[in-house]
């Protein structure tokens, strides 16, 4: 129960500096204020004055803050000026998409990833290890929108981009850290002794290497998430990546603070997860 | 081999996806894409590109600019009269017309759209371009189906302001929504695609007496990667592109070639300027060149404006001159020629002001090296292109370039705000062919008077000869004596340079072979600006 | 495999050679513009062929591997050394240094950094040159790139502490920063391998993608990154196999330095 009042403050607290953080960044940042409305021919000096003088009227970054935060107890969480709807029914229309995207990438990230390191390292072949390192290589280096683009010339769903961006990652520390332990005594006693590699695998290497592993399970949420951002915006995938970055150009501070804490509330809850199972794994095993 | 086995390949699936897959997406809807979410359906606020496709396929106007043979046509008003000095005109409008929802449309409805487009409080754009001064805008309804709009002072173009003005239903319940065009907003899914409907009251017919538009509906879907439409229309998803690059025309062309359109130089221009804010955090030495009107013919006469038309653009552009383009038949000074490329003379006019070029690197009287910056916006790869092209010319003749590519929020912080630059490349998207509308470019006191905006007094004697030639033009209806005018504000401009304009692009559009009556115009909306009479090929067959 | 490795190594070698000798193996200046001939096929005299304004693609691509290569192993180690130090220090000090930090460490993964970077951009003078942006750019990218490896580093070296050779150092008197260097730190080198190794393309492409912002390699100067930008247009399904040459190589190198570095004999 500690535990998890202390994990719940934490989430709080984090998701509030993280809300104020951006708030600031988004700020301060130079075009912060500014409509391209202004750059119109036919506006009338009275007419860009109007529009100076709303953006000149927006809060600092604490005080916009404040005032949000007590608008966001009360459930309003305000309009995009991005897309000009309300930001609830935009998060809510949208969230499924990015679910959908996010859990797709990390399920097939990790089946590639894992299971190519768990191959490499099990069968102890040269040729297997260098195809898949190979393999990792090549997709790391392509850049997102060509993938995209590629995607978009074979009709197949943009989101599976987002598992070609993990499957590298998830590939290159699974192997370091399966290596490693495919390397203990305990490992090499149950080889001694004649066990097959699946079993090996599951009862004797993957239990060891479960913290690492379940910190890079922890991080590649933080990757899928990061990579949704240019895949839904290149796929036109009407999920919350497309809206953070439409919301990133068009300086949307309201929709921008919310995505942020989104975004810390979700890895803050992947990574204590697996912190969470790895001290009890490690409770279990003293 | 290998690549002409690629290139027949594409080839082949262009005219397998346009022949055998169109209409892919169901009965008689036209499909076609904008780049984002429209900002507003109230068509008086308009002021982004998205939102104004919008407010033309719904919108009913009461004269249109047939953007064909740039002439005025009746639309809901049968015929106008603007009065001898210009202050009113009076409009006689279509009888037994209703809104999209039924709503019956008179004078009452004119006289209300005009009420709050003239609001002062609203800061509309299509407002503001019929501010010629302060003061009321007032209305009389001279009976149910005429009235008569009159300003405190004279319009000029008055007529054709009001192709962009769609008119409000000043009784009906759905308010904006409610249109008289030949299409309303039926699904709007933020940030996805927008559904259109056919208008069941639309008032027009054609020859046959069968009510248009032709076409039941229309799906805008929201795309902003070009290259994706551009996959898009050769598999058959959408019917049209309204604008390609260069290079797409060209690739389009070489394997379908009835599928892109040049429909000759457009109104659009590319330019560079200096920033001349006396304010500007800037080295004194570099505010003086930049006000130096030699140094900017310098600098013009050192670009190669035939090789960026020829490189960047791929042949569809053409040098420019100044700030009307030769589309613009009847505006444009046709005694004026683009500025040739001539280093030399670029060496002569910087000698004039005491810049010499020693071991290739170009210095002025006090010594400094010639070095500034050029900003631009990034994600334009054509300005990205132009802007590496430049850097090469202005090389030649010993000045460095640096070019710096910005985000647009960025950019415009720079050039409005904190002034902050040296030199911009931007471009100018011209949708009015009355140089009137470039009223807050060309008055030193205006805010869109770039180079050096919000004078409180002209800074210089060409500007203040230019503020006097456009308030002129402005408050007289002779167009003789406007064209003299605007004439001779180009030949000014030519002269001084504030704009180092470089190319008019092309209006390049690619439209599917299945979409009939097409005729693309270099007037925006260049493929859909006869929505109401295009149809499908397949459609008219089936009908037969 | 020892042959692998060895021809991975050779490759390297030749390929940094190549590249630091650019000046006399181009067949012209990375910046001339051919305009002339703008997107030629391959050729005697442009063995690419030339991209869209009529460059030598070959001077390009050996400049810009002069730049990627010198520059992006750079950040990569600047990246990988924070979040050694960073993610080792956590996991070493347990309690609530680690909670402190492995917090801070979730929260700049959830940042938008990008308005960090505008703000950078905005700082910086506009007539900063070419290299000097590019080598702010990627020293940016090695500050904000450490995150994701810390967190990793910090479970592994949790995991170290509680060894028995850990036991024994500490019980030797080693302590602090003397046992992180001396005994966790190099029982983390295939990790922080790893991150190397991952974050050398992912920095490269970062690189061509922050023009944008006004960071990034700027014209003339060409990079990896900016090179294989060249594929993102609809264009490149017409395209020639040697535009691809840029990713090839970024492929290659990427590969080889897996290969030339990597020091577990997994292989039987």
């Amino acid at each position: 129960m500690d535990i998890v009042a202390k994990f719940a403050a934490r989430l709080i607290l984090l998701i509030f500096v993280g809300g104020l953080l951006a708030a600031t960044l988004a700020r301060t940042s130079p075009g912060y204020g500014v409509d391209e409305e202004e750059l119109d021919a036919r506006l009338k000096a009275e007419s860009i004055q109007a529009l100076r003088t709303v953006q000149a009227k927006a809060p600092d970054a604490v005080t916009f803050y404040c005032r949000y935060m007590s608008r966001l107890i009360r459930g309003d969480l305000g309009v995009s000026i991005a897309l000009h709807e309300p930001i609830r029914k935009l998060i809510a229309e949208r969230s499924p998409e990015t679910l959908k995207s996010v859990g797709l990438a990390l399920i097939l990230g990790w089946m590639t990833g894992l299971g190519l390191a768990a191959a490499s390292v099990m069968t102890r072949s040269a040729w297997m290890d260098t195809g898949a390192s190979l393999l990792a290589a090549a997709v790391l280096c392509i850049p997102v929108a060509v993938l995209a683009l590629f995607c978009a010339m074979t009709r197949t769903p943009g989101r599976l981009v987002i598992a070609v961006v993990v499957f590298p990652k998830v590939f290159k520390y699974a192997r370091t850290i399966l290596v490693r332990s495919f390397d203990l005594p305990h490992v090499l006693m149950a080889r001694a002794k004649g066990l097959g590699p699946g079993r090996i695998l599951l009862r004797h290497i993957l239990p060891v290497a479960a913290p690492q592993l379940l910190a890079l399970a922890a991080i590649s949420v933080s990757i899928a998430i990061t990579a949704a951002i240019p895949v839904e915006s290149l796929c036109d995938i009407p999920g919350i990546g497309q809206l953070a970055w439409k919301a990133a150009l068009s300086r949307d501070l309201e929709l921008l603070v919310i995505l942020t804490m989104i975004v810390t509330c979700i890895t803050l809850l992947a990574n204590c997860s697996a912190e969470l199972l790895s001290g009890r794994r490690q409770g279990v095993n003293a | 081999m290998g690549l002409r086995r690629h290139r027949f390949c594409f080839a082949l699936s262009l005219l397998l996806a346009t022949v055998l897959c169109s209409p892919l997406h169901g009965q008689n809807q036209l499909r076609f894409c904008i780049g984002a979410q429209p900002t507003t359906f109230d068509p008086l606020l308009v002021a982004d590109g998205p939102s104004e496709t919008v407010r033309y396929l719904t919108g009913g106007v009461l004269v249109r600019l047939d953007r064909s043979s740039q002439q005025l046509v009746p639309e809901l008003a049968t015929s106008w009269t603007i009065n001898r000095t210009g202050h009113a005109i009076t409009f006689e409008l279509r009888q037994n017309v209703r809104f999209s929802d039924g709503t019956p449309f008179d004078a009452r409805d004119v006289a209300y759209t005009m009420e709050r487009l003239m609001d002062p409080n609203l800061h509309s754009p299509t407002g503001d371009a019929f501010r010629s001064s302060d003061g009321k805008v007032t209305t009389t309804i001279d009976g149910e189906y005429r009235i008569t709009i009159t300003f405190p002072a004279p319009v000029v173009g008055l007529d054709q302001l009001f192709d962009q003005v769609a008119i409000l239903s000043a009784r009906s319940p759905r308010k904006e929504m409610a249109v008289l065009g030949p299409y309303y907003v039926e699904e709007n899914k933020a940030g996805s695609y927008l559904l259109l409907k056919r208008n069941p009251s639309y008032w027009k017919h054609d020859a046959a007496g069968r009510q248009l538009p032709y076409i039941d509906s229309i799906r805008l879907d929201i795309q902003q990667n070009r290259d994706v439409e551009l996959l898009r229309l050769v598999r058959g998803e959408i019917d049209f592109i309204n604008s390609l690059t260069g290079q797409q025309f060209d690739q389009l062309k070489s394997t379908a070639p009835q599928v892109a359109f040049d429909a000759g130089v457009s109104l659009d221009s590319e330019q560079i300027w200096f920033n001349q804010v006396p304010a500007a955090p800037l080295p004194g030495y570099k505010k003086a060149w930049f006000a130096s009107t030699r140094f900017r013919r310098a600098v013009s006469s050192a670009i190669h404006r035939d090789d960026l038309a020829r490189v960047v653009f791929h042949g569809h552009a053409q040098p420019a001159l100044s700030l009307i383009s030769p589309a613009n038949k009847f505006w444009f000074n046709a005694r004026l020629q683009p500025h040739a490329y001539d280093s030399k003379a670029a060496l002569q006019w910087l000698a004039q002001d005491g810049f010499r070029l020693e071991n290739g690197v170009l210095r002025d009287s006090g010594g400094h090296e010639v070095e500034f910056s050029l900003i631009t916006n990034a994600g334009n790869k054509e300005r990205e292109l132009m802007a590496a092209m430049i850097q090469q010319d202005l090389g030649a003749i010993g000045i460095r370039l640096n070019v710096v590519t910005l985000d647009f929020p960025s950019l415009i912080e720079r050039i409005t705000r904190s002034f902050n630059y040296e030199a911009c490349l931007l471009g100018f998207v011209n949708d009015e062919l009355d140089p009137n509308a470039q009223m807050t470019v060309w008055l030193s006191s205006a805010d869109n008077h770039q180079w050096n905006p919000n004078q409180k007094s002209p800074a210089t004697a060409w500007e203040a000869e230019i503020d006097r030639l456009m308030r002129e033009q402005a408050s007289t209806l002779d167009l003789k004596k406007r064209k003299q005018a605007i004439d001779r504000v180009q030949e000014i401009v030519w002269e001084q340079e504030p704009f180092i304009y470089l190319v008019n692009k092309h209006a390049l559009s690619a439209v599917s072979p299945n979409l009939h009556n097409v005729h693309p115009a270099v007037l925006r909306p260049q493929v859909y600006w006869n929505i109401e009479e295009l149809s499908f090929a397949t459609e008219i067959a089936r009908n037969r | 495999m020892k042959r692998v490795r060895l021809a991975a190594i050779l490759f390297l070698v030749l390929i940094t050679g190549t590249a630091f000798s650019a000046g006399f193996v181009a067949p012209a200046s990375y910046a001339r513009q051919f305009r002339d001939i703008p997107d030629a096929s391959a050729s005697r005299q442009h063995p690419l062929g030339t991209d869209d304004l009529g460059r030598d693609r070959l001077s390009r691509v050996l400049v810009g591997t002069r730049i990627s290569l010198l520059l992006a192993p750079a950040a990569a180690l600047l990246s990988t050394a924070l979040a050694a130090l960073i993610g080792g220090v956590a996991g070493l000090a347990g309690g609530w240094v680690r909670t402190v930090v492995m917090s801070a460490t979730d929260l700049f993964l959830s940042l938008p950094w990008l308005f960090l970077l505008l703000t950078v951009r905005a700082f910086l003078p506009l007539n900063t040159s070419p290299l000097l942006s590019v080598v702010i750019t990627f020293a940016i990218l090695g500050c904000l790139g450490w995150a994701g490896a810390a967190r990793i580093i910090c479970a592994d070296a949790r995991e170290l502490c509680g060894s028995e050779f850990i036991l024994s150092a500490r019980a030797s008197g080693s302590h602090g920063i003397h046992l992180l260097r001396r005994h966790i730190l190099p029982n983390l080198q295939p990790i922080l391998f790893a991150q190397f190794w991952i974050s050398i393309p992912v920095f490269i492409l970062t690189e061509a993608n922050l023009g944008i912002l006004g960071l990034g390699v700027a014209e003339p100067l060409p990079s990896w990154g900016n090179l294989i930008r060249e594929l993102e247009g609809f264009t490149v399904t017409s395209a020639p196999f040697w535009i691809f040459v840029p990713l090839i190589l970024l492929i290659l190198t990427v590969s080889c330095f897996q290969l030339a570095l990597q020091k577990e004999d997994l292989w039987a």
